[in-house]
């Protein structure tokens, strides 16, 4: 049944049980007290049915509050034959309800005999009391044959009242405003009672809908989750007390108890859990309203309307989503004209997507429209004095952007009905951390911006990394913590110092550290010669630092309990907690800890979502490298990428078919191959391979020892005529053989991209000219980018046209595009068609690379504007034939 | 009526006007008292844990029945040094607004039953230095203090 129908049932159900019991009540004693909430509620009902499309039900309800509002204003009095009318009336309206309630839609037929009589009534205020009564006593009969047809018998007005039905009432009045279903039950008695025989079958129809769900107060809600978070922790401590003694007669009924308490947990959770749809209710409205004002067509999508998450933070973010939403169609999405002449489509989008991911909830934000303007917020940022010149110039874009959460930043020109007034982003991010979210955003110039919030699905329990330092331990929330990392004295990762201020190296990033021994001021004796320490990797909106701590335990589930009022002034400090073995811990709160290291919590910061951004753009972008030994003790390494997993398999596995070692692997055989040709595995043992896989072809590369996962840049320093090599680099400070993957690949399956790999030669480099790669198989990408970066060129690699032209729409320019014809979607054929199209790229010559190559094929390309066309992984034709181009081009410049 | 009210505690009003109830405690050899309606729980010595960057009084904090109870070193409050460690002192649970502080102190007595009529003012001259005025003394004629903690910190 549709929502708003049922809560309909169930609240008209309830008005519709208290009307019974008041109506009785006035006309024992026109109170004007009681006459006013019967008008009220029958007022209700009338402008609900109104707004439902209920016409009978609303003329019913309309003719009977006139007569109502003639009480009210006293030009009629109260007389038992009206009051039975409208009592007739009432049952009316509960038939009309029972069969809405079977059936969803309105009986067949009107009430046209009672509303007249109704209306006779209302009109006959004027007239003599007497021929009403009478005129009314006639009609009555009439109104139980009229009703006859109805789904139900019309029951028999309640006439005398007694002293119960007074009881229940007053209870009903009384807490008719706590909006408590109670009262609809106590007080459906009375109006039973008398049409008891008649009514014992309509009886349990009618409350049907009112028994599926009940009204409770919140209130109640919140003390029995508190209730069920002080059983958790309980039941956390005698676990903890039972732990160990395996002949304890507690063991098996503290096993039930816990898992009662774990069902009962989620049960009551799931009360508390709400559709975040609630939360976005308002918004197509808002969006109509702004879009109406501003003169912009703006479509709003919502993904995700029924993921679930608690009251609480439901009501929380509703505010900040409110104003984000708001935030995208105002600021975000251009007019339709300017639209249209940045080539989008006129209307803009705005999408809001939900949904969960590891105890937290995800909602994204997301606008098609011009994005950040870097320069306005900068010019901002020196105007509101929140930064020097010197400062902002030397911020990246990123960082600039996060000043948008800044208080008094509003880079609207024009201060709107809607928003500009600067007083927005910062309280965002302020609501959304403190219920423990975190908020980050991308931008993209003339693409749009995305929010991204993170939050956790529940305030009450929380899971917690509980650490130590200085002999006290600390919980730190877990949807903070991004990694832990162990530093030794003798590891590679070791704590430096950059003016006096501790940092880490970690995957070529700086981390700045804080101690949390130094932050709590905690002395410890021990603190001389510490063998190893850990450090908590936090992320606080997207400032991401390091604490330092001595050691670090488990993570627990814990109840966040507010701290004393006399310490609530200590910042670093989120709550505290008692954890299962009894004891009191402090929850650390990594806002405060953020802020206290003098880092505002974003200059600097914002390396998280540099890194998102920083894989587009290619000149610095970093690449993920596994790094092994194999034949010979100096390291060699190959884009992570590229290998598919990493197995290790038991020398005794390796069978030989007409020379060659392979293993049985996943169902099949796989081939494997070494670094330098042999096939001399170890004696015995189990030996690493690497995986690579593309599409159904799996082959092993068998190596000696998996040295680690980096993350650098790939320069390849000094290129290697030896065959599978592609040249030597620098990977995380030590000379490094990059190999190419891509040599041994076709030496295990000839077939592997329809022809054999030749050795590759390099070719000179000409100033870096721009490669644009498009091919749809992410392996052919990984393979190709190394080997023309090693030949000197810039490349880009995108995995399909559809990429392509995002970039074209962003102004990237290129020297040349190499692009494969076979690619799901736009095909490398209407691709070339796109890109001669538009003129933008219609000077960049394209080069086509493809499995089939008939001069069937080469005439199509040309055709389509290919200048020229390449067997795949026909390394030297290609290879030469970018040259070549690049030196037309060059010669034609 | 679906609605719980909890019992009012009798005695919460100051019963009987002739006489009041006083948990007392030793402190430095002095004797000290406590209305014993604000008193939840007298305890033995606790694990406490430390609470860093708290104020010098606010020893720690322990768990009392699934109850997160702020440890109050009462000595450390009233200006004087730091009791020995070696020996145990008891604590006496008051709840205020809502929250519970544990008041660590030498040692707990007996409960007085003293007369109204005997109470006096403070003697403001001699209040020991250091000791904050928002903690009042109470006097009575006999040889001890009280002192009363209905004021919050």
């Amino acid at each position: 049944m549709d929502d708003l129908l049922s809560e309909f049932l169930t609240e008209t159900g309830e008005s519709i049980a208290v009307l019974d019991v008041e109506l009785v009540k006035l006309e024992q004693s026109p109170d004007p007290a009681v006459l006013q909430n019967i008008f009220r509620l029958v007022h209700t009902i009338k402008g609900t049915c109104g707004f439902l499309g209920l016409p009978r039900l609303e003329h019913v309800a309309h003719a009977s509050e006139n007569v109502l509002g003639k009480f009210r204003d006293g030009e009629l009095t109260v007389t038992p034959s009206i009051i039975t009318l409208i009592l007739g009336a009432i049952d009316r309206i509960k038939a009309i309800l029972s069969h809405l309630e079977q059936t969803e839609s309105e009986p067949d037929g009107n009430d046209q005999d009672l509303i007249d009589q109704l209306n006779a009534v209302a009109e006959g205020g004027e007239a003599k009391a007497e021929p009403k009564k009478a005129k009314v006593k006639a009609e009555k009969p009439k109104v139980e044959i009229k009703a006859a047809p109805e789904p139900e018998p019309e029951p028999e007005p309640v006439r005398e009242p007694e002293p119960e039905p007074e009881v229940a009432a007053g209870e009903a009045h009384e807490e008719a405003p706590v909006r408590s279903n109670v009262p609809a039950n106590t007080a459906q008695p009375p109006a039973v009672r008398d049409g008891g025989n008649q009514l014992s079958a309509e009886g349990p129809k009618d409350s049907a809908v009112a028994a599926q769900t009940i009204r409770v107060n919140v209130e109640l809600l919140e003390n029995l989750m508190t209730l069920v978070s002080e059983l958790v922790l309980t039941r956390n401590q005698l676990l903890q007390m039972v732990r160990g003694r395996d002949d304890s007669e507690f063991t098996a009924p503290l096993q039930r108890l816990s898992h009662i308490t774990t069902d009962l947990q989620e049960g009551v959770m799931k009360t508390r859990m709400q559709p975040i749809g609630n939360a976005w209710a308002k918004l197509p409205r808002i969006v109509r309203d702004l879009s109406v004002e501003m003169g912009k067509k703006i479509d709003l999508q919502m993904l995700g309307a029924e993921t679930e998450l608690d009251r609480q933070v439901l009501e929380l973010i509703k505010d900040p989503l409110t104003h984000m939403v708001r935030n995208s169609a105002d600021h975000g999405l251009e007019p339709p004209n300017e639209r249209k002449m940045a080539g989008k489509p006129e209307i803009g989008k705005i999408v809001l997507n939900a949904y969960h991911e590891g105890g937290h909830i995800i909602i994204e934000i997301s606008d098609d429209g011009r994005g950040l303007n870097i320069e306005r917020i900068k010019a901002k940022v020196l105007q509101n004095g929140l930064a020097t010149e010197a400062e902002v110039e030397s911020m990246t874009a990123q960082q600039i952007q996060q000043f948008i959460f800044k208080a008094g930043l509003s880079t609207a020109e024009k201060v709107t009905s809607v928003s500009g007034r600067g007083v927005g982003m910062d309280v965002v991010r302020t609501n959304i951390e403190r219920i423990g979210g975190t908020v980050e955003m991308k931008s993209q110039p003339g693409r749009g911006s995305t929010f991204i919030i993170k939050i956790p699905l529940t305030l009450a329990i929380v899971s917690a990394l509980i650490v130590e330092c200085a002999e006290e331990r600390f919980a730190i929330p877990q949807i903070s913590v991004l990694e832990l990392v162990r530093v030794t004295a003798n590891s590679e990762h070791g704590i430096e110092m950059i003016n006096n201020a501790p940092v880490l190296r970690l995957r070529d990033r700086l981390l700045p550290l804080v101690s949390l021994k130094k932050l709590l001021k905690l002395n410890d004796d021990k603190d001389a010669e510490r063998q190893e320490t850990f450090i908590v990797v936090t992320q606080v909106g997207t400032y991401t630092f390091g604490i330092i701590v001595d050691r670090v335990f488990d993570t627990e589930e814990i109840v966040v309990k507010p701290v004393a009022p006399i310490l609530r002034h200590i910042t670093m400090f989120s709550g505290n907690t008692i954890l299962g073995d009894g004891s009191v811990i402090m929850i650390l709160d990594p806002n405060g800890i953020a802020s206290s290291t003098g880092e505002s919590g974003m200059l600097g910061g914002g390396q998280a979502a540099e890194a998102t951004t920083a894989r587009d753009s290619h000149s610095d972008s970093k690449t993920s490298l596994l790094v092994f030994r194999a034949c010979g003790d100096d390291l060699k390494a190959v884009p992570l990428a590229l290998v598919a997993r990493l197995e290790e398999i038991d020398v005794k596995d390796i069978e030989h078919s007409h020379g060659k070692p392979m293993v049985q692997y996943r169902g099949h055989l796989m081939p494997l191959l070494s670094v330098d040709g042999s096939t001399n595995f170890r004696a015995e043992g189990r030996q690493p391979v690497l995986v690579f896989s593309d599409r159904d072809h799996t082959m092993g590369l068998v190596v000696e020892e998996i040295v680690d996962i980096v993350e650098d840049r790939l320069k390849v320093e000094l290129t290697a005529n030896q065959p599978g090599v592609i040249g030597t680099a620098v990977i995380a400070g030590k000379a490094t053989t990059i190999v190419d993957a891509g040599y041994y690949l076709p030496q295990a399956f000839g077939d592997w991209f329809g022809a054999a790999a030749k050795d590759f030669g390099s070719s000179d480099d000409s100033g870096a000219p721009r490669l644009l790669l498009v091919d749809d198989s992410p392996f052919f990408r990984n393979l190709l980018t190394p080997l023309l970066s090693v030949a000197g060129y810039d490349v880009v690699a995108v995995e399909g046209a559809d990429r392509a032209l995002h970039l074209r729409e962003q102004g990237r320019e290129f020297d040349l595009i190499i692009s494969d014809i076979e690619m799901p979607g736009m095909s490398g054929f209407e691709f070339a068609m796109a890109v001669r199209g538009d003129p933008r790229w219609q000077h960049v010559p394209m080069i086509a690379l493809s499995s089939h190559a008939s001069d069937k094929d080469f005439e199509r390309g040309r055709m389509v504007g290919f200048n020229d066309y390449v067997a795949k992984f026909d390394r030297d034709s290609l290879l030469s034939t970018i040259a070549q181009t690049i030196a037309a081009l060059k010669g034609a410049a | 009526m679906n609605q719980i009210v909890p019992a009012k505690r009798p005695g919460t009003e100051l019963a009987a006007p002739e006489t009041q109830d006083f948990v007392t405690m030793l402190i430095e050899g002095q004797l000290f008292g406590i209305p014993v309606l604000t008193v939840q729980d007298v305890l033995g010595p606790q694990k406490i844990t430390r609470i860093p960057l708290a104020p010098r009084e606010v020893a720690g904090s322990l768990n009392l029945r699934g109850r997160i109870v702020t440890a109050i070193d009462v000595r450390l409050r009233l200006g004087l040094s730091r009791g020995s460690d070696d020996k145990k002192g008891m604590s006496v649970v008051v709840d205020m607004g809502g929250e519970l502080y544990s008041l660590m102190v030498d040692s707990v007595g007996e409960v007085l039953s003293l007369p109204s009529a005997k109470f006096e003012r403070n003697p403001r001259p001699w209040i020991l230095a250091g000791v904050s005025s928002r903690w009042e003394f109470i006097a009575w004629r006999q040889s001890f203090w009280l002192f009363w903690t209905s004021v919050s910190f």
